[in-house]
């Protein structure tokens, strides 16, 4: 096997359309520098002798063949796309969360994570939203936007969010029957400082707007005569 | 009860169904028992069928068919657009449209600038009752 060029090789020969090219056959070979290899090497294209082959395993036959032919599933080579992000969602906008323990509550959007979740944050001193991921299709976007230009969320991913990988621990037969004393999981200090670096900035600029930190403190809830086809958010 | 709003040439009306929804347009000609000729500064002179269309108090004075021009000189003149806007029917339609656009955040707002009212209504009446009591 020939070894293999980092980069693709670009072609010099552009297509006039489909199928045809610009330069004909002879022109390619000049426009290659095929003659200037040639010449390099007395006249003659140079061959490099094929690599010697590794000794080929004995192929024994199987100890065991199933007693029906098994049918292999056909190769799949798909790949998702990044979730497409709505137009009306912008770093900033007050999103109000459809369903969750948070149903109802109005919250800022900071970011789109590569999983394609929206992350989102409260403030969580204003409606004890945390910072949170969530899904875009459980969420409708208002126009309101909020002022994130102080807000630094480089470090936040998908990963920050992972669950701790729990140690199984071997239990022996008498402490089956014993009452399930698990821990009651704490939040790690490092994630309360980065709820209250991001929240800072942000709640300043929320208080700069009139009647905005109470908009965000309070639930959405659908009233009679509200229809929600017609109305705009 | 006679009628008041006539059909006529020159009369303005509120179209009520289709696609020129809410739009002000004049009566130009009659075409038949059932259809108008209708022109508006900003719509294509088209048929209407009257069903589709609400008479309003507003006339303008206008011949048969009028060109473009002369029919938004005559508009301009009679002041259709103010005399709408200053008609309490148009000011209803106005509030309609404005609350139809209310954001989340405004109708928020609206909800406390209610309250706030109220409560201020409230206050004057407990003084008032308190004063004819006493």
């Amino acid at each position: 096997m020939a070894a293999k060029r980092k980069t693709p090789v670009k072609t010099r020969n552009p297509d006039l359309i489909r199928g045809v090219g610009k330069y004909s056959r002879s022109k390619m070979y000049h426009k290659r520098g095929l003659w200037a290899i040639k010449a390099k090497n007395g006249g003659v294209f140079p061959r490099h002798d094929p690599m010697p082959k590794a000794p080929a395993a004995d192929d024994k036959p199987p100890k065991f063949y199933p007693a029906e032919d098994v049918k292999k599933p056909l190769l799949n080579k798909r790949k998702p796309k990044p979730t497409k992000l709505r137009a009306s969602i912008t770093p900033g906008t007050v999103l109000i969360l459809l369903a969750g323990r948070f149903m109802g509550k109005r919250v800022v959007f900071l970011k789109q994570l590569t999983s394609g979740l929206l992350l989102v944050t409260g403030p969580f001193k204003i409606n004890g939203v945390p910072l949170r991921r969530v899904n875009q299709s459980y969420v409708i976007a208002t126009s309101t936007k909020v002022d994130i230009s102080g807000v630094n969320v480089e470090k936040f991913d998908d990963k920050y969010f992972a669950k701790e990988v729990q140690k199984k621990k071997k239990k022996s037969e008498g402490e089956f029957f014993e009452a399930e004393k698990e821990d009651k999981k704490k939040l790690p200090e490092g994630k309360k400082e980065d709820q209250k670096a991001v929240d800072a900035t942000l709640i300043k600029s929320i208080e700069g707007v009139p009647e905005l930190k109470a908009y965000l403190a309070a639930r959405f809830s659908l009233k009679s005569g509200m229809k929600p086809h017609e109305l705009a958010f | 009860m006679p009628f008041k709003r006539y059909v006529e040439i020159g009369r303005v009306a509120l179209v009520n169904y289709g696609k020129d929804y809410g739009k002000l347009v004049v009566i130009v000609d009659v075409i038949d028992q059932n259809r108008a000729l209708v022109d508006a500064p900003d719509m294509v002179r088209g048929q209407m069928n009257f069903k589709r269309l609400t008479l309003t108090d507003i006339t303008i004075d206008i011949p048969r068919v009028p060109k473009k021009k002369t029919l938004i000189e005559a508009m301009e003149k009679a002041d259709v657009k103010t005399k709408w806007e200053n008609s309490s029917w148009g000011r209803k339609l106005i509030v309609q449209k404005r609350r139809a656009s209310l954001n989340d955040f405004d109708r928020f707002k609206l909800m406390l600038a209610k309250i706030k009212r109220a409560g201020v209504v409230r206050q004057e009446l407990a003084k008032l009752k308190k004063e004819n009591s006493s």
